[in-house]
Order: structure tokens, then sequence, then C-alpha cells
């Protein structure tokens, strides 16, 4: 028997997201090295390396990656069935309200209780949202992309106004801040992630995305529901002709990718961080890095959860590079260059597989 | 000077699991019609994609008019003088017909493309060669067989000077592969080299000089067609004799199974009526675009918005039912387009088994597939079906040939058993020993009591699997025929609309 070592598409994976982050990182470095050539090879190794040089900041960089590792997830998700859910931003958006408004008002409820109903509130208005560009493109044919950047505005400034009229903090110009008893417990993560002087506000947050990511890969490759949706997703006419009812489920996986970005919204704003809505006219970002994240996770669960932690660890160490005299611009970026570069993965798939598998050639021509 | 244009040496192509080209030698001559013939999955395919430059062969030489010479892709291929039509076909659907055809040699004039001249060239040539197509429309908007005009152009257009054909039949109506045995006898004599890949032996018969027989990967022989008989060249590819004749018995027609009342669909299809019974093979004749495909889908459900006053499957009216329910009312459905509708070809060969059953007790146990039992039923029907893999049930889809792709879905399908068989163009891409067992499995669908709904193109399996004829035309139901009572000639003649029964008969 032979060995065919580039023969394995785990490998070939691995190896395509090796190749495009290192391809981003150097475009990234180059720019650096532009704006400020000799800073950058200290602001360079921060990037790469300050997520990880303390306890703190790995807990941070686990906090980070919570919500573009489940946004990952959902949009992965919908890759899957088919679909390319870019309203995961608007998904987030509401999520986040939702379960704000009910971390601040629902203070009769107990805490634990209060906690899981702002994060099941959440899903059921993410799912809701993503609902809309799911009916349209089942029953109205309304490609999902141009209905998911609609809904994406109509989010952002729905939730301004309802923000405004319900739950404003008039001296921030924010939504009000969530009282602790309404964020998610630490579990005494913060006594591992910490340092000298302060603990990471890393919490079980986490760890729901890591549950999250193992049921949609059971979902997806287990059972008969998993089935069924790939199925329409890779060949709609197939699924059509096999009696699976394709309009049904493309509600069904833009409902479940909403209601995973709607838990984003929720748990990167009851995550202790004093972090509040603020009322600007921009999409949230986490919907679109949630893009970059599954691509660069090549839409596995398992690999989107590591490709989030990447993404966030960069981010942490971007924003830090700003000691060395690095303009906010700049960093950004060089942020955005790396982690959309990310998105070129299958690109690099395809091109490896054609030129260095040696003889098998599955996916390819 | 070499006696050839194009000689292949002992090329050899390993994918895992399975020897694809085993040490196989082939020669062709100058303004020669070389036929390739083997059995689905024997490495037709594979050969001409290595002459291609789409796969790197693990070991041999292609030498070019003597001279050896490395063809590492389509460009080569082309610098090299080389042109090919695939078996599913390349071109870009966005894309008119023009821009297609130039696609790659665009030519221009100060820098912008010369449009002019390459209309002119391409008028030049279709007009030499008489293929009549359009220049401005876009290729999704064109018929198959207009699809396969612009492949052939399109070599021309590069001045090819050798021309792969991979079972460029399989897909035309009997008109159509007329007209395309005359264009490829004609480039010929123009001083053309083809390549040409056909399971049918009449079509090799009627325009070979030379065949070359691979089987399982291993060249076999080269032989003169002309005094090589169609059993011997049957025999030589599949090991074996082949019948080549249908032998069945009587029909045993029973109770009505399929009844369908008054079918009406846009300008398609106009009031239909007929029934098909338990044990017999009723076959739907006619020219393809006549209605059949609407009549199959309405039966089927895949589409919707038709009028009737019934369609009944036993004695429920299934007219108003989803899909699901008619499959579980017991249809079966070979479809017309096997990648289209009928597989999924991103999941394995053993996903693909179960497409309509995947739900049912057998395969789901609360919501989980039941993996090891959906694997061995897979393996149940590969060996059953003998369904040429890499590797086995878990093969990819994707990477099985035609042919073999076309029999994952007639074993799914015969394989539930279903009261009402429809079978679209079964055989289409079969070799002949495969069409052979195909054939015998759906009599054997009939003799034990089912109704057969078939719809073919090709005269000679029409006429002799069937027990009954329904011929359409324009979307009417002209001729209803007992297939013993008639011949290729009457059948011609419904056909092309130019004779219609009373409506007593019918
Ligand atoms: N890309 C691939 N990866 C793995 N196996 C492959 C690939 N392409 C072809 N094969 C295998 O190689 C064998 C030869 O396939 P090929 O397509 O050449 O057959 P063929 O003679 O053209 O058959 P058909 O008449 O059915 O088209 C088959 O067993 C097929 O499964
Ligand atoms: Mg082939």
């Amino acid at each position: 028997m032979k060995k065919y070592i580039f023969k394995s598409e785990n490998f070939l994976d691995f190896l395509s997201s090796l190749f495009v982050i290192f391809v981003g990182l150097l475009i990234g470095f180059v720019i650096l090295l532009i704006s400020n050539s000799s800073a950058a090879p200290n602001a360079f190794l921060t990037i790469l390396t300050f997520g990880y040089t303390s306890m703190r900041n790995m807990g941070d960089v686990l906090l980070l990656a919570t919500p573009i590792i489940l946004t990952g997830l959902s949009v992965a998700f919908s890759f899957k069935t088919g679909l390319f859910n870019i309203g995961a931003s608007g998904q987030f958006t509401v999520g986040a309200f939702l379960a704000i408004y009910i971390g601040i008002n629902a203070t009769d409820i107990p805490s634990g209780l209060r906690i899981i109903l702002s994060i099941l509130v959440a899903a059921i208005g993410g799912a809701l949202w993503g609902a809309i560009p799911g009916f349209l493109k089942a029953y109205r044919n309304v490609h999902e992309v141009i209905s998911c950047i609609m809904t994406n505005y109509i989010a952002m400034f729905l939730v301004n106004y309802l923000i405004i009229t319900n739950i404003l903090d008039t001296g921030r110009g924010t939504s009000l801040p969530v009282p602790a008893s309404s964020n998610l417990p630490t579990w005494g993560l913060e006594h591992i992630f910490r340092d000298n002087l302060r603990a990471s506000h890393v919490n079980i947050g986490f760890f729901i995305a890591i549950v999250i990511a193992i049921v949609l890969y059971i979902v997806l490759e287990k059972t008969v529901f998993g089935y069924e949706l790939k199925a329409g997703g890779f060949n709609k006419n197939a699924a059509d002709y096999a009696g699976i009812s394709g309009n049904k489920n493309m509600v069904l996986s833009m409902m479940i990718s909403g209601s995973i970005a709607g838990i984003a919204g929720a748990l990167n704003y009851l995550a202790g961080t004093g972090l509040s809505m603020s009322i600007v006219d921009n999409l949230s970002m986490e919907g679109f890095t949630g893009i970059s994240v599954a691509f660069l996770g090549l839409n596995h669960p398992v690999g989107i959860i590591f490709s989030g932690i990447f993404v966030s660890s960069l981010f942490l160490g971007g924003a830090r590079t700003q000691i060395f005299g690095f303009s906010v611009e700049i960093v950004e970026i060089v942020m955005s260059v790396i982690i959309y570069f990310c998105s070129f993965v299958f690109l690099v798939k395809t091109f490896l597989s054609k030129n260095f598998k040696k003889s098998e050639k599955e996916e390819v021509l | 000077m070499s006696k050839y244009i194009l000689e292949m040496r002992e090329i050899r192509k390993e994918f895992p699991g399975i020897v694809a080209c085993d040490n196989i030698t082939i020669g062709l001559k100058k303004g020669e019609i070389h036929a390739l013939l083997g059995e689905n999955g024997a490495g037709k395919s594979t050969l001409m994609s290595i002459l291609f430059g789409l796969y790197k062969p693990d070991k041999g030489e292609i030498l070019i008019n003597g001279k050896n010479v490395k063809i590492t892709g389509p460009v080569e291929a082309n610098i090299n003088k080389i042109g090919m039509v695939h078996q599913h076909f390349k071109l870009i659907h966005n894309f008119t017909v023009l821009e297609n055809i130039i696609l790659g040699v665009e030519q221009t004039k100060n820098g912008i493309l010369d449009m002019n001249e390459a209309r002119n060239r391409i008028k030049d040539l279709s007009d030499k060669y008489g293929l009549n197509i359009e220049l401005n429309v876009k290729i999704k908007d064109i018929s198959v067989s207009m699809q396969q005009k612009v492949e052939i152009i399109k070599m021309l257009y590069r001045e090819n000077e050798i021309l792969i054909f991979d079972e460029p039949t399989a897909v035309l109506t009997p008109q159509e592969i007329e007209s395309l045995m005359k264009t490829m006898q004609y480039l010929a004599k123009e001083g053309k080299s083809i390549l040409f890949i056909t399971h049918k032996l009449d079509e090799i018969k009627q325009i070979a000089d030379n065949c070359t027989v691979i089987r399982k990967g291993k060249f076999i022989d080269t032989v003169n067609v002309s005094t090589t008989s169609k059993e011997e060249l049957s025999e030589l590819m599949v090991g074996r004799k082949v019948s080549l004749d249908i032998s069945k018995n009587e029909a045993k027609i029973g109770d009505t199974i399929l009844d369908v009342k008054n079918l009406s669909f846009k300008n398609k299809l106009k009031n239909i009526s007929f029934k098909v019974k338990s044990g017999e093979i009723l076959c739907i004749a006619g020219i393809d675009g006549n209605g059949q495909t609407e009549l199959i889908e309405a039966i089927t459900g895949l589409i919707k918005d038709y009028n009737c006053e019934h369609i009944k499957l036993k004695n429920t009216d299934i007219s108003k039912l989803s899909i699901r329910n008619r499959i579980e009312q017991q249809i079966g459905h070979i479809p017309e387009d096997r990648q289209k509708h009928g597989l999924v070809l991103e999941y394995d060969l053993a996903y693909n088994t179960i497409l309509q059953t995947y739900y049912t007790k057998r395969f789901n146990k609360k919501g989980f597939l039941k993996k090891s039992d959906i694997y061995k039923f897979a393996d149940t029907l590969i060996k059953r079906f003998d369904i040429r893999t890499s590797k086995g049930a878990t093969t990819s889809t994707r990477s099985m040939s035609g042919g073999n792709q076309q029999k994952i879905i007639l074993a799914r399908e015969i394989d539930r058993e279903p009261e009402l068989l429809i079978a679209v163009q079964p055989t289409r891409g079969l070799d002949v020993g495969a069409i052979e067992y195909i054939h015998k499995q759906i009599i054997e669908q009939r003799d034990s009591g089912r109704a057969v709904l078939l719809v073919s193109l090709e005269l000679e399996e029409v006429l002799n699997l069937s027990d009954r004829i329904l011929v359409m035309y324009e979307g009417e139901i002209v001729a209803n025929l007992n297939s013993k009572d008639t011949n290729f000639k009457e059948l011609g003649l419904y056909m092309a609309g130019s004779k219609k029964q009373s409506v007593e008969v019918l």
C-alpha cells in the first residue's frame, strides 16, 4: 500500500487555513512596516502573542472568542444547508437587546432563572429575525443575502429606537448597565484566568459556545434532520425529488442559525464587562467577523472553535499595538486585512488539492 | 514520421483504492475515427482526461507525431491541438455562446476585443460543418444538443486536430445522434482525428474505423471495426457472451395500478388519459420535448400546477398529495437527469441509497441515523447490482463513473419494490452488460406484478422492452400500440406527427 500524505481531506483543510493566515499576517506586517518601520516588528509580535502572554489575557481571549465562535457557527450552519446567512449581525443585535432588556427589567425573577430566560429569549428573538429572510427565500424566492442585509439595518434602527424608549442611560447615551445578578456566572474562572493586577471577565459563556458547537456537529452529522438539511443544501432538486420539504427546512435552518447569533448577542452583553449597547448607526461587527471565523474554521464546528479563539487573540493583540504609537485606523486596517484574508481559504484549498494532492481529485475539476 | 498522429503508451493511473488505467496503450491515425469501448468504470473518461491534461498519469508517455509531449493542463492540450467534449459539459452558463467559444483565445485589436473577426470565423466554421448555432444567446437558454455543438465549434475554432468525444450521444435524441455522426464523419474526412467514446455498438459500427477495448482498466485489444461483429465487440468488452436481444415471457396483465384522467399542464400536456396495469411495461415514446418530461413530473409531483380529473394509484387519488406521500404510496422514480435530481453528489454512495427512506424505522432511531445499518444496506446493493466503486459504500459519489452513478439510482429505486416503477431513460450511459442487467431487472419487476412506466427515446429499447406503447406528440397521446404489432417505421410516423389514431382506438 502506498501512503497518501496529501490525501487526507483534514490535512489539506488544515494546510489551507495555515496558508491564508500566513499570507494575511504577511500583508498585515507590510502595512505596519510602511506606517512605522521601526516599531513594526514589536507591534507585529504583540498582535501574534499578546493574547497568550498571561493567564488573564488568555481569559480575555476566550471571552472575546465566545460571541464570534457563535456567530461563526451560525454562519457555518446556514452554509451547510445551502444558505448564506449574512444576517447574523441583525440577529445578534436583536438577541443582545432582548437579553439586556430582561437582565435589567425582570429583576423579580431569581438570578439563575433570569439568566437562562435572557439567553432563551435572545435565541427566540434571533430565530424569529432569521426566519424573515428564510420565509422570503422559501416562499417568495427573495435571495437571502438581500433580505439579510435589509433585516440587519432594520434590526439596528429598531434596536436603537427601543433602547432610547426603554432602557436608555441618559448620562452615557447607551443602554443601561445590566445588574451584576443578571450577568453570566464565572464558576471560579476568575481564579485561574488572572494576573497580579486583575482577573479576566471570562465566564461560562465560553462553555455554552462549546456545547452549542458540539450539538450542531451532532445535529448535522448524526441525525435524520441534519441529513435532510444538508441534502437540501447540497442539491435542492434532489431533495425535492426525494420528497424532502425544502421550504420548511430553509425556514428552520435560518431560524436555528439566527438563534445561535441571538445567543451570541446575549453572551456578549451579559459578560459582566460593563459593556453596553451604544446608539450608533453601525451594524454589529460580530456578525461579519463570524463569516471569516466560519471560513477559516472551514465550516466545521471544531475548526470554528479554534479559528474563533485565534481571531479573538489577534483582536486583543491588535488593540494592544496602540502602545507602540500606531493609530487606531492602522490597527483596524491590519486586523481587517488579516481577518478578511481568511475568507480566501476555500480558494486556497481548491488550489492545493489541484496541485499537491498527487492522485485524488474528488472535489475539484 | 510516425504511423500515428497520437500515441498513448503504457498509461497507468491509480486512484486511492482503484487502478483506473492499467498500462493502456492506444494509437490514433490521422483522419480516423477511433472508438473507445469499455464497461462503466473501465477507465475511459480517466484515460481521456489524462490526454487532455486534467489528470497526471502515474506512468506512461504521450507521443504526438512521434514526439514525446508533456500535457499538464488544458492549455498545453490546446497547444498540442487536442480538444475535448466532456461527458458532462464544461461551458459557462451565464456567458453567451460567442463568449464561451472564444474564451481563453480572445483576439484583440489595439487592446480591444475583436469580436467581429471571431464572429466571422465562427460563421465560416459553422457553415462549413453544418453546425448552426446562434451566437448571442446564453448557454443556460439553449438545449443540450446545442451546447454540444458549441463545444464542437470551440474545438474547431482552436484549430484542434485531435478531437475527443466522451459519450457525446448519451444525451442526444436519435435524430440529433444522426446529425452528430454525420458531422464527425465529415470532420474525419477533413483530416481531423477523432477519439470517440460510446456504449452504443451500432454507432461504433456505423462510423468508427478502429476500436480499442478496455476492461477494468486493462487494455484488451484494438480491433478493426469492419471485420468485427457487435457480438464480438461486446464479448471483448464484458469478458462473456452478452445477449443483445431481450427475451421475456408473455405479460400477465392484472389490475390497474396507475390511472391518469384528463391531465393538462400549460400547453405542454393536453388532456392526457391512460392506465398502466400490474404486470405490464408501458412505454411513452416520442421525440424529446413533446411533453414526456412534464407528464412524469406531474405524476411524481415535481410540478404542481396541473389540472386533472384524477391521478389514481391503485385506488387512491394522488393528484393532490405531496411528493413524499406519493413516494410512500409506492412510486419508484428513476429520473431523467441523474445529477440534477437523482443524486446528492456531495454525499457518499451509502447516503445516496437512502434518499427517500432515511427517515423510516429501518435507518432512523429516535431521530438519529443508524449508520451501520445504512452502510450494510449500501453494501448489499453494491453486490446485488454490481456497482463498481473504489471505496465501497463510502466512495464519494462525485468520483464515480457516470454509468455507476446511474446504477446507484437504479438499485435504490428497484430495491424499494414500488407498485409503480417510473423509469426515464434508465439505461442512458450504461454499457451493454449493464443494460442487459437493467432490462432483466425491469422485466423481473413486471413479472412480479408491478406496473412499469418507461420513457425512452431509443426506439430499439421501446420496441423490445415494452408491452404497450403510447406515442406522444405535442402534448397529446397520438397512438396506443401493442409492441408486437408495430415497427420502427410506424412508430416514426406517429412520433413525427404525420399519423394519428382515431379517438375511439385511444
Ligand atoms: N477523481 C476520482 N477519484 C477517485 N476515483 C475516481 C476518480 N475518477 C474516476 N475514478 C474511478 O476510476 C474508475 C474509472 O472511472 P472512469 O470515469 O474513467 O470510467 P468510464 O470508463 O468513463 O465509465 P462510464 O462509462 O461509466 O463513464 C471508476 O471506478 C471511478 O470510480
Ligand atoms: Mg465516463
